[in-house]
């Protein structure tokens, strides 16, 4: 039986961490080989790195990140950001990375899914889906940090990129990121009814009973950032939290 | 120890190579079957598909290499998909021939599960595994191999019913999940397979 993994993730900018709320005042937190190793040493399951660069100099910076990253890491390690074409994502494997995550460029693209899917194998290609309440008991599609919505029902998407060949759903509530409220079970519950792929829980996490709250929900694994980063809270603080609820944790 | 990686349009074949440095090994990727054969130790590594995979081993005639190496005894690691590949055949690739080194056919996982399998599940091995412990091993796979095949030792875990984790016979041993990516408990693996290697 598969244990809950926990995700800290890195939000990485020109090949530093960068830490802030919905990427804004965005401030320097450090070098991310460093931080990776930290996490794997503290009882990280496995690690996601987001590279959230403006610029294509930035992004070709993403690549070198990712070489460093993995020369010390021995879990597995997602990487997003910016990835809108094979080549991106194969640049980014080649570096070390063992899944790649597709979010905006997916949403104008569908058949993109289906590419890296057919090219890499399921296992990895995972949908980064960002989602907001529609105020009528559903959920939109967002994109641009949350910002717009592009007219689309979250679960359809949710479906539509599962049968396209998404092996995994990275799930952002943009109502609960940053908020540190909790995450958005309703959510959660409705995409993991929805699909038969593992679902990422991501946005709004603050302490481990957030946690705790999304995989009663349905997570299969928890993404959280702002809770680690500070290194006063570690992967195995909240394991041990999550295995006092009754939860199944490697520890 | 220098360790000879088959290429096989793996992605993610940097990890592969990652972990394999940091047990100490000398990894070096080859398409080339007398590079494999005369290697100390060699890796296979996969993920995609069976039938693809199998295609692109047997254009280079490494196909031949590998089943030399698995029936000879000498040090070869197979990993994920390179575990399925040894098997008669796989629900994946109707009508594809597996190498054939352990008898049985790959299925699907079938159940109430999430598929693909992604995550650490705890394997317990069989009394008689030296190079297999009992411990957490991070899997992304949506086949398995069934049952420990007759004349080899192995390990077993739970997703949606019993499934091979690992199997082994001296120092060949093929393993459904990375251990390149289970952290010190993979890396500890990685090594007890190269000290065996060199014996």
């Amino acid at each position: 039986m598969l244990t809950t993994r926990i995700i800290p993730c890195l939000d990485v900018k020109d090949g530093r961490v960068v830490k802030g709320v919905k990427f804004q005042n965005l401030r320097d937190a450090g070098d991310p080989a460093t931080q990776a190793q930290r996490y794997e040493e503290t009882g990280a399951d496995e690690l996601v790195i987001l590279d959230v660069s403006a610029t294509p100099e930035g992004r070709s910076n993403a690549a070198h990140t990712v070489a460093a990253v993995r020369a010390v890491l021995g879990i597995p390690l997602t990487v997003g950001g910016g990835i809108r074409a094979i080549a991106d994502a194969e640049r980014l494997l080649a570096a070390g990375a063992d899944k790649v995550s597709v979010n905006t460029a997916a949403v104008h693209d569908p058949e993109l899914i289906s590419r890296l899917s057919e090219r890499f194998g399921a296992q990895c290609t995972v949908l980064g889906l960002d989602a907001a309440r529609d105020g009528k008991g559903g959920w939109d599609v967002v994109i641009n940090s949350g910002t717009k919505r592009v007219g689309r029902d979250a679960i359809e998407w949710a479906r539509e990129a599962v049968a396209r060949g998404a092996g995994e759903i990275l799930l952002t509530s943009w109502d609960q990121d940053g908020t540190r409220a909790g995450y958005d079970t309703d959510l959660l519950r409705a995409v993991s009814n929805a699909v038969n792929v593992p679902v990422i829980a991501s946005g709004g996490a603050a302490n481990a009973e957030h946690l705790v709250d999304a995989v009663r929900a349905g997570a299969d694994a928890v993404l959280a950032a702002s809770i680690f980063h500070d290194g006063e809270t570690t992967p195995n603080d909240v394991k041990a939290v999550m295995a006092a609820h009754g939860l199944k944790v490697r520890r | 120890m220098k360790v000879a990686v088959i290429r096989t349009g793996t992605a993610n074949i940097a990890s592969a190579l990652a972990g394999l440095m940091r047990a100490g090994a000398h990894p070096e990727l080859t398409s080339d079957p007398d590079v494999v054969r005369r290697a100390d130790a060699a890796v296979l590594p996969g993920v995609g598909a069976f039938g693809a995979a199998l295609s692109e081993l047997r254009e280079h005639g490494l196909d031949q290499a590998v089943i030399e190496r698995a029936n000879a005894g000498r040090p070869l690691l197979c990993v994920c998909l390179g575990l399925q590949m040894l098997a008669s055949a796989s629900e994946e690739s109707p009508g594809v021939t597996g190498l054939g080194v352990v008898p049985g056919t790959v299925t699907r996982f079938r159940g109430d599960v999430r598929i693909p399998q992604l995550g650490w599940n705890r394997i317990v091995p069989t009394p008689g595994a030296r190079v297999l412990t009992e411990g957490y091993a991070y899997f992304a796979n949506s086949y398995k191999l069934e049952s420990i095949p007759e004349g080899w030792e192995g390990a077993s875990a739970e997703h949606g019913g019993s499934f091979v984790a690992a199997i082994e016979r001296g120092p060949v041993i093929a393993c459904q999940f990375h251990p390149e990516l289970s952290g010190t408990w993979g890396l500890a693996l990685l090594k007890r397979w190269l000290e065996v290697a060199a014996c």
